[in-house]
């Protein structure tokens, strides 16, 4: 017996890669703190482990590896439940080590015992409780390589205290690190497909080349699957404007004449009707969220559908697809392109020219608007939006938390590069965004990190403040404090006649800068518009803290446009600005 | 037996929790399992889990697709009755005084069921059939007053190519 059980997990996760941990310690997963003390891997101290969760896939979604948590069993695990659903909802990379009671007290409610695997089985793509030490560094591997192929996601494994603890016989083993094939012919069940079927592509580049009114409908499988550059390939070869979903801001540049931006329910004008108008659409790696799709039998009524995705699974979901197609979306699309090729040059395909006309004279007809506030008035949170996305560098990482704020963010910043946006899509995680983009930060020393938070969001996370500030990451929080719960109260005013039921929070209770200043952050409040754009160049400069900015924002804005819950896409509320034009 | 129903073999890794894994993902979705049968294959690595469930056509798909993404799934097939040969297995207890005792004898003897335990007033009796012929036992020894009845839940193999 050559190790034992806690230095080979630590052990495992440096030969995995690993370079940081997000972490808490406690009594079960003590063990495995000590050998940290003598690795190379960095472990940041949390302060809440949901905190540790949100760092991870902050961490993950930057730098598209794997994150890392690592927390105690019972109420550690229980913590981490939240960031392993919203890893989960967004297929993101990610692996939590748990502690657990030694295995003799497994089952007899022993101090800080609860059921991790059971509880987190429906919310991470798989989880494993390990029980012998020798298992250990399979177990690593198993994790690590589910996390990261196929459709990623959060993976956890749960690790008894018994088998990491040197002075507990149980955890004496032989060291062996599997190879590929050990690693592969450990899971029979497990082998997802990447490479599209020729036919099915072949029958995609058809249906393409026949298109009137194409549209490419991009998801966040683009960006899991280093997809842009295939992407933009496609859309530049076939003139075929691009959506990007909210999980796919950056996959395709903003700045893009083929960029139509965010559909959905709060997406803009022109992305929600060119898809609502199109006879094709494309589908790659999205899947047909309800967010996006509006009222299903309305959605896109006239469109073929090409999907293509690699989880089987989301195929013939939500709406049936005409052609569908299982692979990594990087490969398919570049089937699709050499398909393409073989069909002939511009000529072999349908003259798509007054489908782009049209969707141009929509630009014309909506853009985003909001009124500019008049003197005196609280900021409008458009506006400072358009002040940071100006006065931030380019490749600026954004995080966003949950609420209007985020809907904002996505539809104001331009995002030009791909992985520099980090949110919450598919569960809504309120007080996501610090704790992102903290770990953000951590993937992406070299960028400039934002996140937009809201007053809500900000309360449920920011003591991670103090983590950024303990271990010198110079985060930056935008706090858009509208005194709010904002969207809630938003659908309180459209959809409950106006009647505010518990959204009030009030502008100065907390007191947000003194709370920042007490976690060791630069924080100023800003109220007038003149102030914005001096605040942001500030805390633009600072770079060896955290900072807060609270900007005063006004709480009756409402996200516009906007697809009423239950209703379809062809009844998009443009808002009160752009009512009644040309319609 | 509902009138949905569906058999679905599903080849799993023989370990800890694969069990839990798939029941898991019928209660998700509030579908009923209507028996369900677990055991290792000629493989001790494998066991073969057959689960009847009551479901529509197009919801079924989808909880295939999502069983097919755990990761200690191998393989699902469904069944259809039609294409394969299905038993099951089936110890009743039942009230058996003298007077009628000659009477479920013969009817034991009719399905070729076996008698397993002699009581005084009582039987019992054990059959391994088809599912359907189980559920005609059952009808036709419940006047008789049925103390105990225990089913294991079909399994099912396709049947095989005869040309
Ligand atoms: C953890 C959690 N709880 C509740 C919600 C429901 N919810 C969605 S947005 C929102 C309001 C968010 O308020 P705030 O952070 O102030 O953002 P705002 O909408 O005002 O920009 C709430 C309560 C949620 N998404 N997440
Ligand atoms: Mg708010």
């Amino acid at each position: 017996m050559n190790t034992n059980g806690g230095q080979a997990l630590i052990k495992s996760l440096e030969l995995e890669g690993v370079e940081v941990i997000f972490g808490l310690p406690g009594g079960a997963i003590l063990p495995v703190y000590d050998p940290i003390l003598d690795s190379p891997i960095r472990h940041v101290l949390v302060r809440h482990e949901q905190g540790a969760g949100h760092m991870a896939e902050g961490f993950a979604h930057a730098t598209g590896r794997p994150g890392v948590a690592m927390v105690t069993s019972g109420p550690g695990a229980t913590n981490i439940v939240t960031p392993l659903a919203d890893a989960y909802m967004d297929s993101i990379p990610m692996v939590v080590i748990t502690g657990q009671v030694p295995l003799p007290s497994i089952g007899t409610d022993a101090f800080q015992e609860c059921d991790t695997v059971g509880i987190t089985r429906g919310v991470t793509k798989h989880n494993e409780l390990v029980t012998r030490a020798e298992d250990i560094p399979m177990a690593i591997r198993q994790a690590f390589h589910i996390a990261t192929t196929g459709r990623p996601g959060p993976v956890l494994v749960d690790i008894p205290k018994d088998i990491v603890d040197p002075r507990n016989p149980a955890s004496a083993m032989n060291w062996n690190w599997p190879t590929d094939a050990d690693v592969s012919s450990s899971m029979p069940g497990y082998k997802p497909t990447t490479k599209g079927h020729p036919k099915k592509i072949k029958e995609a580049a058809a249906l393409i080349a026949v298109a009137r009114k194409p549209i490419i409908y991009a998801g966040g499988g683009i960006l899991k699957a280093r997809a842009a550059e295939a992407l933009r390939e496609l859309a530049e070869l076939t003139g075929i404007p691009v959506v990007t979903t909210l999980m796919a801001r950056g996959a395709f540049p903003d700045d893009h004449e083929l960029c139509l931006g965010m559909p959905g329910m709060h997406g803009n004008y022109t992305a929600v009707t060119s898809i609502q108008k199109s006879d094709l659409l494309i589908a790659l790696g999205s899947r047909f969220d309800d967010r996006v799709t509006g009222k299903l039998d309305g959605f896109a009524p006239d469109a073929r559908i090409i999907h293509v995705d690699i989880d089987p699974a989301e195929l013939g979901k939500v709406r049936r697809a005409d052609v569908p197609i299982v692979g990594d979306c990087r490969l398919v699309i570049e089937e699709i392109i050499k398909a393409l090729n073989a069909l002939g040059g511009p000529e072999s395909r349908m003259d798509i020219t007054p489908w782009r006309q049209q969707i141009s004279a929509w630009q014309e007809l909506y853009p985003l608007v909001y009124e500019q506030s008049i003197d005196g008035d609280l900021l409008k949170p458009q506006y400072v939006l358009e002040q940071l996305r100006d006065r931030s560098p380019a490749d600026t990482i954004v995080a966003s938390g949950v609420g209007q704020h985020q809907m904002w963010t996505s539809q104001y910043w331009k995002f030009n590069y791909p992985y520099t946006w980090v949110n919450s899509g598919g569960l809504g995680t309120m007080g996501f965004s610090i704790p992102a983009a903290i770990g953000a930060k951590v993937g992406r020393p070299d960028r400039t990190v934002w996140a937009v938070d809201g007053d809500g969001c900000f309360q449920m996370t920011a003591q991670e403040l103090v983590t950024a500030a303990t271990e010198r990451i110079p985060v930056k929080i935008a706090l858009l404090n509208n005194a709010y719960l904002g969207m809630v109260r938003q659908w309180q005013e459209m959809f409950y006649g106006e009647r505010y039921s518990e959204v009030y929070l009030s502008p100065d209770l907390p007191d947000y800068v003194k709370w920042a200043e007490a976690m060791g952050c630069v924080a100023l409040r800003v109220e007038s518009p003149d102030e914005v754009g001096p605040a942001i160049d500030k805390a633009n400069e600072i770079n060896d803290r955290p900072v807060v900015l609270e900007f005063r924002t006004d709480a009756s804005e409402k996200v516009f446009p906007m697809v009423s819950p239950g209703t379809s896409n062809d009844q998009i509320d443009v808002g009160p600005l752009q009512n009644g034009l040309g319609r | 037996m509902p009138p949905k129903y569906h058999v679905l073999s599903v080849l799993v890794e023989n370990r800890a929790g694969v069990l839990a894994r798939v029941s898991a993902l019928f209660a998700r979705r509030g579908y009923n399992i209507y028996s369900l049968a677990v055991a290792p294959t000629d493989d001790e690595r494998f066991s073969r889990i057959t689960v009847v469930v009551d479901v529509e056509q197009a919801p079924l798909e989808q909880v295939v697709k999502q069983l097919n993404k755990l990761i200690h799934v191998i393989k699902i097939s469904e069944l259809d009755p039609r294409d394969s040969v299905e038993r099951e297995l089936m110890l009743v207890t039942v009230k058996a005084p003298a007077e009628v005792r000659g009477q479920i004898i013969e009817l034991v003897e009719l399905f070729e069921g076996r008698i397993i335990d002699v009581g005084r007033d009582e039987l019992a009796l054990s059959l391994d059939e088809h599912p359907e012929r189980l559920d005609d036992l059952e009808e036709l020894l419940r006047p008789f007053g049925i103390i105990d009845l225990q089913r294991t839940g079909r399994v099912a193999l396709p049947k095989l190519e005869r040309s």
